[in-house]
């Protein structure tokens, strides 16, 4: 092992990427499998109606706050790509991985999926859809009902999109995910409790594979997880999508991770959507001073240490955004027209979008 | 003789089924000033060790045999008055989620007045000055407005900080830092590890890291040691073990990184999980997951699943590892015979 080659992350995926990315290079031909438009996500802090009314200067007043996990995200996924979503906690990742699943309903703005809107309607309408995507959650300790064996969870999800299928049936179609996962079938009359953390992971993999489903939301499924075991569970994903010619939206804060894995990254904060660029592009050449700033501290294990870009201060909360750019206050290139205006998504040269103002009028 | 010695350190926890034996025979040493990483997968012994240094550990655990000499004074068998002068004063924590650490019912200053009181005969006032310095070193925007806020008021990164200023507050001779920026975003761990660094070296701290973090460790400390179901498999400086791991079992977890593969390609993985500390394989513990049990001529290495290996030095590192140990025989013996 050697230290030079560890110390050009962007070199070593340059030359991999050409077969990477067509998803990325070619995004406007073909329509892409799932659109979002607007998105936008607020979450009530303020709890019912009579806790709402307040004492003003002698008056009644009713007062509302929110939390604004998501503002205005306007993002494509095309056929067999892994977009990647990055960002730190509170930046609303989660929240879009929740809202495209139809776990929570947006407050404004659309999802398409395939061509046809999926957020304005009703459980049982959404039921076809949600046999062709699946989601698999950060937490297997979580996600895994302890009073059910393995293999009635795996059977569950089988028995409700096809419900014609036989009992024999059923049970071979388990045996395959199991087995696709590399848990043995004989293991299903076993409960959650009884498998370690990556087991568990790989059985929550099963599960979202049971009813061969084309897209895949995955919500940090590794980092609950040991080094070793992170990277059986990483293969594990890429060879099903390899093999099942799955779409992936992967969401993730460990930017390792993303430059393995992803076809696309795009770099969230406070709730909007900063830069979206092809894997290789993002990480070779970082446009928003956000971006820049996250690639650098990130603990490398390299001998030189790089000198990371020190953000002043911390994330606002996302109760009161900044006006402007919400990155501004953070910002070491903000001026007065970051300060009060919102940037929108522009293209680049390389093939990815950016919302900077810098980089807009070229000062970045 | 450095600063903390731990010598065939065992810990065990006393179960109804019987023993479980979380250490067996972890030796290592800090020197003043030193910056010692420990790093390991969960449930490989790690914050035990840093617990049992100041006799933290909880029943059922108990320290069943070794020594920990810190400064000359054995700290194992030392009655808890005697120690309680140590802990939080001559050597400090940092534990990994600062809400948990931090008291939700007192102020700031509150707390870190209650602690230099504990230690030193010193009047409010004094006291309040003393932190008033320290948070200024961590480097937290208005440390005066903070001495009178809640722990709830403040957010993860700036816990983080009065955590570390709390840790600070004494002038410790060594800070035990566990997974002290795990619970903490990219950017935040950035800050934190490079102000806890910066103060190390500053004040001449001595600093044990416990993370698995391989990064981490390789950016902040200067020696490690790499543990595995309990013990110590491998330790030396911490840029010869990144660049130049001996044992398998950390050339699979750096292999293991993301960064060091094709992306795209398949990561190397490590087959199997950590072994159960109640049902730890005969020998080596690593060697049902280890590659290198079979010989390169394709005969089986018995040593590995018969006999637990001893350290081996190879150039400034140390692995517990019977192949490394062969190869090192292999390429002393030829060497010998052209020297006769």
């Amino acid at each position: 092992m050697t230290t030079a080659s560890l110390s050009t992350p962007g070199a070593s995926t340059a030359a991999s990427t050409a077969s990477r990315d067509v998803g990325a290079t070619a995004p406007q031909t073909a329509e892409p499998l799932l659109s979002i438009r607007g998105l936008e996500k607020r979450f009530s802090l303020s709890g019912d109606f009579l806790e709402q009314l307040k004492f003003k200067g002698g008056k009644l007043v009713r007062e509302q706050k929110h939390v604004h996990a998501i503002n205005g995200v306007d993002l494509d996924i095309q056929r067999g790509e892994a977009l990647c979503v990055v960002g730190e906690s509170g930046c609303g990742k989660s929240t879009v991985a929740r809202t495209v699943m139809g776990l929570i309903t947006p407050s404004a703005g659309e999802i398409r999926y395939d061509g046809e809107r999926i957020d304005d309607r009703s459980t049982k309408e959404l039921l076809p859809f949600r046999r062709r995507m699946q989601m698999i959650f950060q937490n297997p300790y979580a996600s895994l009902n302890p009073r059910m064996t393995i293999q009635q969870t795996l059977e569950e999800p089988i028995r409700l999109h096809h419900p014609d299928w036989s009992p024999a049936k059923v049970k071979d179609k388990v045996a395959e995910v199991m087995n696709a996962v590399g848990i043995a079938p004989d293991w299903g009359a076993r409960y959650g409790h009884e498998f370690s953390g990556g087991q568990r992971q790989r059985i929550a993999i099963a599960r979202a594979l049971a009813v061969d489903p084309e897209f895949i939301v995955a919500d940090e499924p590794i980092s609950a997880l040991d080094v070793s075991i992170q990277a059986q569970v990483l293969n594990l994903l890429m060879e099903a999508q390899q093999q099942r010619n799955l779409t992936y939206l992967f969401i993730t804060h460990d930017l390792a991770v993303v430059e393995h894995f992803g076809t696309r990254v795009a770099v969230m904060y406070l709730g909007r959507v900063c830069e979206v660029a092809p894997t290789a592009t993002l990480f070779a050449t970082p446009r928003h001073p956000y971006t820049q700033a996250l690639m650098s501290a990130i603990p490398r294990l390299e001998d030189d240490r790089p000198q990371h870009i020190r953000l002043q201060g911390e994330v606002p909360t996302p109760v009161n955004l900044p006006s402007g750019c919400v990155f501004h206050g953070r910002c070491p290139h903000a001026n007065a027209r970051c300060r009060e205006e919102v940037p929108a998504l522009i293209a680049t040269d390389q093939g990815g979008q950016v919302a900077c103002h810098g980089v807009e009028e070229g000062r970045l | 003789m450095s600063l903390l010695e731990v010598n065939h350190l065992d810990v065990r926890f006393a179960l109804r089924r019987g023993d479980v034996q979380a250490l067996r025979d972890v030796c290592f040493s800090l020197d003043r000033g030193e910056r010692l990483g420990i790093v390991g997968e969960s449930g490989a012994g790690k914050s035990v060790a840093a617990f049992s240094l100041l006799n933290l550990i909880a029943k059922p655990g108990y320290i069943a045999g070794g020594s920990i000499a810190f400064d000359g004074q054995e700290l194992i068998g030392l009655s808890d008055r005697a120690l309680r002068r140590i802990r939080g004063h001559r050597i400090s924590m940092i534990f990994q989620d600062p809400m948990m650490t931090l008291n939700p019912v007192l102020t700031i200053g509150e707390q870190m007045v209650e602690c230099l009181k504990a230690h030193r005969r010193i009047s409010t006032r004094d006291a309040r000055a003393i932190s008033l310095r320290k948070l200024e070193q961590v480097q937290i925007p208005s440390p005066e407005a903070r001495l009178d806020q809640y722990p709830h008021e403040l957010s993860g990164g700036m816990r983080q900080r009065v955590i570390i200023a709390i840790a600070l507050l004494l002038d410790p001779d060594i800070i035990i830092a566990d997974e002290p920026t795990t619970a903490l975003d990219v950017t935040i761990q950035a800050e934190i590890m490079a102000l806890l660094l910066e103060l190390c070296e500053e004040h001449n701290v001595g600093l044990v890291l416990i993370t698995h973090d391989l990064g981490v460790v390789s950016q902040v400390t200067q020696r490690m040691l790499v543990m595995y179901a309990g013990r110590v498999i491998e330790q030396g400086p911490t840029r010869e073990i990144i660049n130049d791991p001996q044992h398998p079992y950390t050339q699979g977890l750096l292999n293991a990184l993301p960064q060091m593969a094709t992306p795209g390609e398949r990561l190397n993985q490590i087959p199997g999980s950590m072994p159960s500390l109640s049902h730890l394989p005969s020998g080596c513990a690593f060697h049902p997951r280890c590659g290198f049990v079979t010989r390169p001529d394709g005969s089986r290495r018995q040593a590995c699943v018969d006999e637990v290996p001893a350290f081996v030095a190879s150039g400034n590192c140390q692995a517990a590892c019977h192949m490394v140990a062969e190869m090192i025989e292999r390429e002393r013996i030829p060497a010998e015979e052209q020297d006769s």
